[in-house]
């Protein structure tokens, strides 16, 4: 897809115009939130298995070559096949490769992040393969042309609306005076158009949740079921998933599963978890013939040993941007690329580069929500202001900032001369707010008074109330 | 250089994992056989009568319904009245698990019973459980001839029979329960808490996705029941 993270400030002030997309959005700021919220509350254990879910993933990754040995030795023992892919062009052209050898013309899929990072799609779509996107949401993006706009409700910028007329437009074999109106009929239409897909693909990839090292099993947790028909239908599984998705024992697995679904969509468990080891056996009357899983690095080995290391920890729950303020404004699509929100400004950066996505990290306001929603306890703000150092020292800000941040310095260093000038401007800021106490243009913040005014300061800083404070307790004593 | 070679170099060199090879050999595969269980939620840790209701209720909670009888021979009755309750066909996709088929299918006179895996034209498929966990009121399954994967996703109504005695309280007991039976990992296991379900349409909550509308789980056990 178009990487368009460049443009963040031109995708945000349009996506605050957009009034589709802010009444979409409401549906995050009431949904998401209250639901888990109860299933937190509803659990006391919960804090106590976020430690255990970060000690288990900085066990795996500070052991990650390891576990990787030993989950690809018994997915060969269980008849599956590993594919290694260091890029997300090697990862495509070796499912393509896949998709060839068994004659593949039709492809579904389940949800899964991991092909939208490697632009999955197009490359089938080229190669004269139709993938089929099966999860509800997926499907109606597909049918727009459109990325997911969230990792785990990749539809949450429409609205029912939107969707009707979608499939009006797509469904043209169906009666033109059906009732659309409600979204149960909506679901219902997509079931019935998706269910022959199942039968019809040749392949069906998903991705996976986890990776589990002790059984060389992959796991996808989902509520639709329409991941596990992608994978049993069809003659061949195929998984494509990171190398940080690797999880040490069933146990482990479960550890983390406690603290995935309540912070996704607030359910104790989500509706299908479902763990595949290998192709169907001998004796097996269902499931696929061949199994493969393309296991993907794609920037993930350098982010080790940095301080970007915690992100790998990350369980795609969506929590962060349900709960932050500036996803709440813009939506995902601003973000310009695959992972949108908190997760996305730390991870996006790591994977295209910072001088493509250094908007992101600086589009936050460090309120800290992001991080104690966190399962797995990802310090976000730390690392968002991680990439905003590495964005100065690369001198990839623009010269305006850069002579701010220089005079700031200037200033900061030296006290005195700091206390005196802001001294001299908090009292003529003062003077200039008048009664109303507000500044509708201060010379050089026209980035902030255009939008919304600046409250006046008191008049006096506090350092000087401080003195003063300390001068009158002398005087009483 | 292979790119899984590549791969697990750059990994080692960003882990500066040059010394002690052995020590982090050893780590590995202490993790990897030891299965310890980290934290259990308190919440399934209570006794087998108290752990069925719980097992129940959270099944509820998560849109299943929830039917009890005295034992395996009065399931074959509570599917009959199950499917005309529902004005379903009365017909049933099943498996060949020795549980079901000595359950006396026979004596349903008006009820088709077709075994073998759902070719997608089923409306109910009866299926075992291998066990249930009370914390999440979530069904365990395996897959093969038994129980084949298919029936607990095709059909629009899904029925589960499970025992009473298979209930443990979490996850954790249901995959000591696998490995005591010294079996390999099947290759599926399906864990199912209620039916099918998507919020994909402005976060309404509707049921029946793709997988089956209706979830109904026949608990078999001494204690309630017909």
């Amino acid at each position: 897809m178009q990487i368009t993270s460049p443009n963040f400030k031109e995708n945000a002030r349009e996506a605050l115009s957009d009034a589709a997309l802010q009444k979409a959005l409401g549906n995050v700021r009431t949904g998401f939130i209250d639901k888990r919220r109860k299933a937190i509350d509803a659990l006391p254990e919960f804090d106590d298995l976020r430690d255990s879910a970060r000690d288990i993933k900085n066990h795996t990754l500070a052991h990650l070559d390891l576990y990787l040995e030993a989950y690809e030795k018994k997915v060969l023992e269980a008849g599956g096949h590993v594919h290694w892919a260091e890029t997300a062009a090697d990862a495509r052209a070796i499912i393509l490769d896949i998709c060839r050898q068994y004659g593949a013309r039709t492809v579904t899929k389940g949800k899964s992040m991991i092909t939208e990072e490697i632009d999955l799609n197009e490359c089938l779509e080229e190669a004269g393969i139709k993938p089929v996107e099966t999860d509800l949401g997926e499907y109606i993006i597909q049918l727009r042309g459109e990325h997911p706009s969230h990792i785990i409700a990749p539809a949450v910028h429409l609205n029912k609306e939107q969707v009707e007329a979608d499939f009006r437009r797509v469904h043209t074999h169906l009666p033109v005076n059906r009732d659309l109106s409600e979204p149960s009929a909506l679901l219902g239409e997509a079931r019935r158009v998706l269910r022959a897909a199942y039968f019809d693909a040749d392949v069906g990839i998903t991705g996976a949740n986890f990776l589990v090292a002790e059984t060389g099993t992959s796991v996808i947790v989902t509520n639709e079921g329409n991941g596990d028909l992608t994978q049993i239908l069809p003659k061949v599984h195929i998984v494509v998933a990171s190398i940080e998705k690797i999880t040490p024992t069933l146990e482990d697995v479960s550890q983390i599963l406690r603290v995935l679904a309540r912070s996704a969509t607030g359910q104790d468990m989500s509706v299908y978890t479902t763990f595949s080891t290998g192709p169907r056996r001998a004796e097996d009357p269902d499931g696929p013939e061949a199994y493969h899983v393309v296991l993907l690095d794609n920037g993930r080995s350098s982010m080790l040993g940095t301080e970007f290391q915690d992100m790998l920890r990350c369980i795609r729950c969506g929590a962060c941007m349900n709960h932050c303020p500036v996803y709440h404004a813009v939506g995902g699509h601003a973000y310009g690329w695959v992972y949108p929100g908190p997760m996305g400004a730390v991870l996006t950066p790591a994977l295209i580069g910072v001088d493509k996505a250094g908007h992101l990290p600086n589009a936050s306001t460090f309120c800290g929500r992001c991080e104690s929603v966190c399962p797995m306890r990802i310090p976000l703000p730390k690392m968002m202001r991680h990439w905003r150092e590495r964005e100065f020292q690369r001198g990839l800000n623009p010269a305006t900032t850069r002579y701010g941040l220089r005079m700031w310095a200037l200033l900061a260093k030296r006290p005195r001369l700091y206390r005196m000038a802001a001294a001299s401007g908090a009292a003529v800021l003062s003077m200039l707010g008048g009664r109303k106490r507000r500044l509708s243009s201060v010379p050089l913040a026209g980035g902030w008074t255009r939008w919304r005014d600046l409250p006046a300061p008191q008049g006096r800083t506090f350092m000087q109330q401080w003195a003063d404070r300390g001068r009158n307790k002398a005087a009483h004593r | 250089m292979s790119a899984r070679d590549s791969i697990l170099a750059k990994v080692r060199a960003s882990l500066g994992t040059a010394g002690e090879p052995a020590a982090r050999m050893e780590a590995v595969s202490a993790r990897l056989t030891s299965h310890a269980p980290g934290i259990i939620p308190a919440r399934g840790q209570i006794d087998a009568p108290k752990r069925v209701k719980l097992f129940a209720e959270m099944a509820e909670k998560a849109n299943a319904t929830v039917q009890r009888v005295r034992s395996g021979a009065s399931v074959p009755k509570a599917v009959s009245s199950y499917l005309r309750s529902h004005n379903l066909p009365a017909a049933i996709r099943l498996g060949l698990d020795p549980r079901l088929t000595a359950m006396g299918w026979q004596e349903q006179k008006a009820l088709t019973v077709k075994t073998g895996p759902s070719d997608g034209f089923d409306e109910a498929g009866v299926s075992h459980a291998f066990g249930g966990i009370a914390e999440t009121g979530t069904l365990m399954l395996t897959s093969g001839p038994d129980n084949p994967t298919t029936i607990n996703f095709l059909p629009d109504h899904h029925i589960v029979v499970i025992n009473e005695a298979d209930i443990a309280g979490d996850i954790e007991a249901l995959w000591s329960a696998l490995r005591a039976r010294g079996m390999d990992m099947p290759r599926t296991v399906n864990f199912i808490t209620g039916p099918s379900r998507s919020g994909d349409i402005e976060q309404t909550l509707l049921l029946g996705a793709h997988g089956p509308r209706a979830l109904h789980i026949i608990i078999v056990g001494g204690a309630a029941g017909p």
